[in-house]
């Protein structure tokens, strides 16, 4: 039985190839000129750029604000789809699952189109509006997973202990709901802080996010200014990684 | 009454989501070449995507067809490999089976352009010259894990006798693994692919960091390239409306069997 542990092997060594390599690589990238030697000069260069520093606050800002804007509408979206008594139909749970399986270059393109022809300017406006379109079914599924699971017991027991339903809702069913929050903040956050093509569709690419410097950097052959600004962008996501497993372990209670 | 406002509610946001998508639809039947400008019906542009007659129809079909081809070949790869490293992960203890699932973890996690760029400076790297060989490696690499996650859970479930009990009824290995393992595995084997498949499909960031300068198109790349030029090429009007009616459709059906069964279930 154990001899069938070396059928990992071969995707063990895919994984050390095409995943960690990669990624030392970066790092190794980041910390060297275009020469090859040692140096911090790609760090200086970014946190010495007023621009870079404002775009990569500007990325940040974007992403909070989106992902702040999903959960408003994105939370009662789920509520109600996850409440039996106000909403019976199946339909229309899978139409809100629906658009995470298109592709969203082709979503946001159309998005932007009729932004374009009702007459709208492109610039941060539409830029939010756009990424909440993209991004909103990603916050309402998981949301909406953990309240259509959840133990419809504990709201009762409240209830019955004198609770009144607002109680109910803020006491009981958010904080057994924030699983669901964290995984759809995840799912928001990180592809809006990362994002290229769509911030460039929806505004025209009057505004630059994070993503398109990496990517201009990477295709002007600037590989090494390129590697340091993904770096700092890991870091970014390592630290909410970090911040959602946390999460994950103090709100054991349902998952 | 409270029904009433969580329905409006609900339709209001739908009806926001798909205005776009309507939109693209409503204007895949007229001529013009400036959406939003009606000029009168006409399924033109249909005719133009099937019969290939139209300006630049060679890379777009040709773009058409490296998307499927690159997803079909990805998702098979990953699903042999992904499938080949679940039974071993399965039969790991300890560090190594830490150390593997972390690394497996990693491509889900990272945001797609993270992975376009470490590819890429892989590719840089090694020497290797770029275009359909690299795009479709990074395809394996972000598509694999997810073969993993779905074919272990399969494994947990397996009742570890029943091999057993083939080995000692006189299959040979080989035997039992393809009429006793491959059996139980094939749900999460066959979901494994369908998600690649789909990811694959989907993938805009991690080809365009991996497909290098030989013109290789994929559906999103050549989107993306369209889009920046300016004018959108009418005919991906009709063909946006095709798929998205086709994977509604699809999906329609798949969800509420499940959620009619479930249900069902339930009762």
């Amino acid at each position: 039985m154990n001899k069938r542990s070396s059928w990992a092997l071969p995707y063990a060594i895919f994984l050390v190839l095409f995943v960690a390599l990669p990624l030392i690589l970066i790092m190794v990238y980041a910390f060297q000129d275009s020469s090859g030697s040692f140096t911090f000069a790609n760090f200086t260069k970014f946190f010495t750029d007023a621009d870079a520093i404002g775009t990569f606050a500007l990325s940040l800002e974007v992403a909070i604000e989106n992902t702040a804007i999903c959960i408003l509408l994105g939370y009662p979206a789920a509520w109600i789809l996850a409440n039996r008594k106000l909403n019976r139909s199946a339909v229309t749970i899978v139409l809100f699952i629906m658009p995470m399986w298109i592709n969203a270059l082709m979503r946001t393109l159309a998005t932007a189109e009729l932004f374009h022809m009702v007459g709208i300017q492109l610039g941060k406006g539409t830029l939010l509006v756009g990424m909440v379109y993209d991004y909103l079914p990603f916050m309402i599924y998981p949301i909406y997973n953990i309240l259509n699971k959840m133990d419809k017991s504990y709201a009762e027991a409240a209830a019955d202990l004198g609770a009144t339903p607002w109680q109910v809702f803020w006491k009981v069913q958010v904080p057994l709901s924030m699983p669901g929050v964290v995984s759809g903040i995840m799912m928001v956050f990180m592809p809006t802080v990362s994002t290229f093509a769509i911030s460039e569709f929806l505004t025209n690419n009057k505004i630059k996010l994070f993503g398109t410097i990496i990517q201009e950097n990477i295709n002007s052959s600037m590989w090494n200014y390129g590697a340091a600004l993904s770096l700092i962008m890991l870091v970014i996501i390592g630290i909410t990684t970090l911040l959602q497993d946390n999460n994950k372990e103090n709100s054991g209670v349902i998952v | 009454m409270k029904r009433f406002f969580a329905q409006c509610y609900i339709w209001l946001l739908l009806i926001v989501l798909y205005a776009p998508i309507v939109f693209i639809a409503v204007f895949s039947f007229t001529e013009s070449k400036v959406l939003g400008n009606w000029t009168g019906f006409s399924t033109k542009l249909y005719a133009n995507l099937f019969t290939g007659n139209m300006q630049g129809t060679g890379s777009l079909m040709s773009a058409i067809e490296n998307t499927l081809i690159i997803a079909l070949i990805a998702a098979t790869v990953s699903t042999i490999l992904g499938t080949i490293a679940a039974i071993g992960i399965h039969n790991m203890r300890g560090r190594a089976k830490h150390a593997i699932t972390f690394l497996n973890n990693i491509p889900m996690l990272n945001p797609d352009i993270i992975t376009g760029v470490s590819l890429f400076l892989l590719f840089v790297f090694l020497h290797v010259s770029q275009g359909y060989v690299t795009v479709v490696l990074a395809h394996i690499t972000f598509c694999t894990p997810y073969v993993v996650l779905s074919v272990l859970p399969k494994l947990t479930q397996m009742n570890p006798n029943i091999y057993e009990a083939a080995l000692d009824l006189g299959a040979t290995p080989f035997q039992a693994l393809r009429k006793v393992l491959m059996p139980m595995l094939k749900p999460g084997m066959i979901s494994g692919f369908i998600l690649a498949f789909t990811m694959s499909l989907d993938d805009f960031a991690v080809t365009f960091f991996t497909r290098g300068t030989i013109g290789l198109d994929t559906l999103s790349t050549y989107i993306y390239t369209d889009a920046r030029k300016g004018g959108l090429t009418p005919e991906l009007r009709p063909m946006i409306t095709i798929m998205f009616v086709g994977i509604l459709l699809l999906l329609l059906i798949i969800n509420i069997r499940k959620i009619r069964n479930s249900n069902q279930q339930a009762a």
